[in-house]
């Protein structure tokens, strides 16, 4: 049941032979991209979120082929020449991170929210459910908000 | 790794048909956010599947000449929310669509799928009900039509016969102008939920008085489940709290909520007497009536 499929990943081409019952999640996870992490596998926690062509996507719940010809961002690309990117940076200027499980997935849910709302007023409430589908069990949502709010007051 | 028996991908409607004709025991695969759920779940029904996930002319959402509004089934929830089509026209089916899973899964999740799959508690069934939505499907035979409530056939149960595809939904201009509607889930958590009870109403005012109401329940039975009885009894009453009450007592007798781990029948009908009076108090707000 092998297929090859081409895509983008941080910005580097990429040709893999995936076998079509692999989901994105542990496609990515073999190929060292290890901050994809599975929490629930049902498309609850959000720990596998990363963005296919900027949208975000639980990537455990994302067959592998539907992939081709798409560019995937994970949090690996995510700092530029050493440099975090503006949510990681405001992650840790907020203390966002306690145990760090969910917290690639929830900073390329973030990510997708900020570049999705660049410019706009966005209130917490937005915020909160722009996020709604990332869990943290240590729960730290306040400072991950306040990460959010940062980023796109910055934007302003 | 999923338990996949036998994989097809297709990338048009006949396509899909053909194969699904050619592999009688395959399921339709669109967003994933389900079948790939059951699978990870070992089910056993839906390891032979045909992907329609990249079936671009499932896509589109269209107005025909006579105002008719035409919903690919494989519009993700997320574009359909974000669709001028329907935040103008039909909000209330924006309403049901933006309250389901969390952002990633509306992202992928289709229209088509959540109707497909025959689950009593989709939640873009009741808004859909109160549109009078029709559901077109294609199979070897050619194209189908029949109304919404008429597709469901009890839980998990729809009249999807073997071959066919659903390619969209159908609300015709009658059902949408001059109506107006508002769709409330009512869940344990304020996301990333299933409905406890999901409750839409829609209503057309004329002079004061009913010129048609429209009741559906989500996990208020079998199915998504429209009030008939109710809406014929509301029908051509003045718009104000009587209609409220009137409606109120009359809606448990349509609907048939049960036991389950989630509520109880007594818990569930709590709920849908109150949401039948709030849900259709804040529709008649959006017509321009407003009951203190």
């Amino acid at each position: 049941m092998n297929r090859n499929i081409s895509c983008t990943v941080n910005s580097k081409s990429m040709t893999w032979q995936i076998d079509i019952r692999m989901s994105l999640a542990d496609v990515l996870r073999e190929h060292g991209y290890t901050s994809v992490k599975e929490g629930c596998g049902v498309g609850e926690c959000g720990a596998c979120a990363v963005l296919i062509d900027d949208v975000a996507v639980d990537s455990c719940l994302y067959l592998a082929v539907w992939a081709d010809g798409c560019n995937i961002r994970t949090t690996e690309g995510e700092s530029k020449e050493g440099k975090l990117s503006p949510v990681q940076q405001a992650y840790l200027e907020t203390g966002s991170v306690q145990c760090g499980f969910c917290t690639p997935g929830l900073v390329m849910a973030s990510t997708s929210f900020v570049e999705q709302h660049k410019g706009q007023k966005v209130s917490r409430e937005q915020i909160r459910k722009g996020l709604a589908g990332n869990l943290c069990r240590c729960t730290g949502y306040d400072g991950v908000v306040r990460a959010v709010e940062q980023c796109i007051d910055a934007e302003e | 790794m999923f338990d996949i028996d036998s994989y097809h991908k297709a990338d048009t409607v006949d396509e899909a048909i053909a194969l699904l004709s050619k592999n009688p025991d395959a399921v339709p695969i669109a967003g994933g956010t389900d079948v790939l759920v059951r699978l990870h779940g070992h089910n056993p029904d839906y390891r032979h599947l045909v992907d329609i996930h990249d079936v671009a002319e499932l896509k589109n959402i269209t107005m025909e000449p006579d105002g008719t509004i035409v919903i690919g089934s494989g519009v993700n929830f997320t574009d359909l929310a974000q669709s001028a089509i329907v935040s103008t026209n039909i909000p209330v089916l924006a309403e049901g669509g933006s309250s389901i899973g969390g952002p990633q899964v509306r992202n992928v999740a289709t229209i088509g799928g959540n109707i497909s799959n025959g689950a009593p508690s989709a939640d873009a069934a009741p808004p859909l009900l109160v549109l009078n939505a029709h559901i077109e499907l294609k199979g070897p035979e050619g194209f189908r039509r029949l109304p919404l409530h008429d597709f469901y056939q009890g839980p998990g149960q729809v009249d999807r016969k073997s071959g066919e595809i659903m390619t969209c939904l159908r609300i015709g201009s009658t059902d949408y102008k001059g109506w107006s509607g508002h769709y409330y889930k009512y869940a344990m958590r304020g996301a990333m939920d299933i409905a406890t009870i999901g409750c839409a109403a829609a209503c057309k005012i004329d002079g004061g008085r009913v010129a048609g109401i429209r009741l559906a329940f989500g996990v208020a039975g079998p199915t998504p489940l429209r009030c008939w009885r109710t809406e014929e009894k509301a029908q051509g009453s003045v718009a104000d709290q009587t209609l409220l009450d009137l409606v109120s007592d009359s809606v448990l007798g349509d609907l048939r909520p049960r036991d389950s781990w989630r509520a109880s029948k007594d818990f569930r009908e709590q709920i849908i007497t109150t949401l039948s009076e709030r849900v259709l108090k804040e529709a008649l707000n959006r017509n321009g009536v407003s009951i203190p």
